[in-house]
């Protein structure tokens, strides 16, 4: 029998980082959404955040494509850098930002045109394509979203033709068409039932080797079966941060013990 | 302690097993002290009673084995409920070995009592292992029951005094075989009963790891960590 020395866990290591939150402060209105948040977004890796209904999570996501600029009297305050910028900052051109940093909602967002087209229509804002480059570009991406053998024979349908998770894999589609960096997904799952919900959770597994995923979620389970950091937030504070297995296993604070074994409160 | 569940009933599940696991307990705990009674004073009825009762603490074992099943299936435990139930998975095997090993114990006495008298002291041999275990059995379901890991981490390393007693004893058996072989039968008899308390004391020590590994969440199993309290308790 071998012995070995009690090591502490390793601390969150030294993975480059994607995205930097630094002191970040978030208003709806006089109303304090997110407070002095710090927090790193690990590149090709997959970070959930978690946390009961109202407790920033999503604004903290939103804020990382500055989603939240598309709504007057909602302002962010503290620096979030990406690629070396602040893209708080007033002069950033938030369309190639949002190209850059995509998003997918909880309830899919189809476009009411032809599955092609809403692929190719997020692709044509930023790049112009031949019709043969257009059309490999199209089947990269649905194949990147595993509906490809699903949708080849049925380009021209309706996108809402399709069904629930159909639809959400075809905003996973369009959002990694335009080749982002990162994708935030707002609950991407909990308008699905459970065998499409598996598929979009295989599906981050495979994203995350290009790409950089956030994920807020309801679901425990999902949080703990595909992220690799968890946040834990709760009113408007960032609680915990740290990799997924030890944050299920043995949270250090006892709130985020409480609120994922369901003693919250 | 931790709060309540939001869930009632997943409050009272994990309760029914917290507790069954102590009943278990106590079970081999009577067991064993029967058994070493039974050593000391061999009587083969009881004996067989002691060896009878196994059945009920195997049965226990695999109750409690569905419970956790049904548990894990119907709740996803996870941080402290989890370790909770890893703990009392690994627990139940341990409780249901130290019944075993009372069963051995038992054993060995009716085959003394068959025997009729013994040429050697065999009571006397075993008294202070069989005393040790008895308290590191006591404290390790108290540190169970009442979630001390620190009780649980003084009783780790009180596990070395049995080990140094069952080497005691093993020379001394040695010895009276040397000497005269008439006492062979008996020093056999002795020494695997010395054999079965010493795996009791690293049951018992097994579940006070587990103790701390639902306090602290640090698996200590296979690690220093005895040795580097020792200077503390010892």
């Amino acid at each position: 029998m071998t012995t070995q020395t009690l090591q502490e866990p390793a601390a969150v290591s030294t993975v480059p980082v994607t995205i930097q939150v630094e002191n970040l402060n978030f208003f709806y209105g006089s109303f304090q959404g997110l407070k002095n948040i710090n927090l790193d977004i690990y590149e090709k890796k997959v970070t959930a955040f978690i946390g009961p209904s109202g407790c920033g999570k999503s604004t903290l996501l939103r804020t990382l494509n500055r989603m939240y600029d598309l709504y007057p009297g909602q302002r962010a305050e503290g620096k979030i850098i990406y690629g070396g910028n602040n893209i708080l900052e007033p002069g950033v051109d938030v369309n190639i930002l949002r190209a850059k940093v995509g998003m997918v909602f909880q309830k899919p967002t189809p476009f009411p045109m032809s599955i092609y087209d809403n692929i190719a229509f997020g692709v044509k804002l930023y790049e112009n394509l031949s019709k043969g480059e257009m059309d490999e570009r199209v089947e990269w991406a649905l194949n990147k979203a595993a509906l490809w053998t699903e949708v080849k024979d049925k380009l021209n349908k309706s996108g809402l033709s399709l069904s629930g998770g159909q639809q959400q894999r075809l905003c996973i589609a369009r959002g990694v068409a335009v080749k982002p960096d990162v994708l935030l997904l707002d609950e991407p799952t909990s308008a699905l039932d459970p065998i499409s919900t598996v598929k979009i959770e295989e599906l981050i597994s495979e994203l995350k080797e290009d790409y950089t995923i956030t994920i807020v979620t309801h679901n425990m389970q999902q949080a703990a079966r595909c992220s690799d950091y968890t946040a834990y937030m709760y009113l408007g504070e960032l609680v915990e941060f740290g990799e997924t297995d030890s944050i299920f296993i043995n949270p250090t604070k006892k709130e985020t013990q409480d609120y994922i074994t369901g003693r919250f409160g | 302690m931790p709060s309540e569940h939001s869930s009632k009933q997943y409050e009272l599940d994990l309760e029914a097993i917290r507790s069954k696991v102590l009943l278990m307990g106590g079970m081999v705990e009577k067991q064993f002290h029967d058994a070493i009674a039974c050593f000391r004073s061999p009587n083969a009825i009881e004996a067989d009673r002691i060896i009878a009762a196994d059945v009920e603490v195997n049965h226990m074992e695999v109750a409690l084995d569905d419970a956790c099943s049904h548990l894990i299936v119907k709740r996803q435990p996870a941080a402290n409920d989890l370790r909770t139930v890893m703990a009392t998975i690994k627990a139940i095997t341990d409780l249901e070995r130290i019944g075993d090993e009372a069963t051995k114990i038992a054993r060995a006495a009716r085959t003394m009592h068959q025997r009729g008298m013994t040429p050697i002291a065999h009571e006397e041999l075993v008294r202070v292992m069989a005393d040790t275990a008895g308290q590191l059995l006591h404290d390790a379901l108290d540190s169970f029951a009442r979630l001390d890991e620190k009780q649980a981490a003084e009783l780790i390393v009180k596990d070395e005094i049995i080990d140094h007693e069952f080497r005691s004893v093993m020379r001394n058996v040695i010895t009276f075989m040397m000497e005269d072989p008439r006492t062979i039968s008996a020093s056999l008899d002795t020494l695997w009963v010395a054999k079965a308390i010493e795996r009791i004391g690293d049951h018992a020590k097994n579940v006070a790891e587990y103790v701390i590994y639902v306090v602290e969440g640090k698996d200590i199993r296979h690690t220093d960590y005895a040795a580097s309290k020792q200077l503390d308790v010892l």
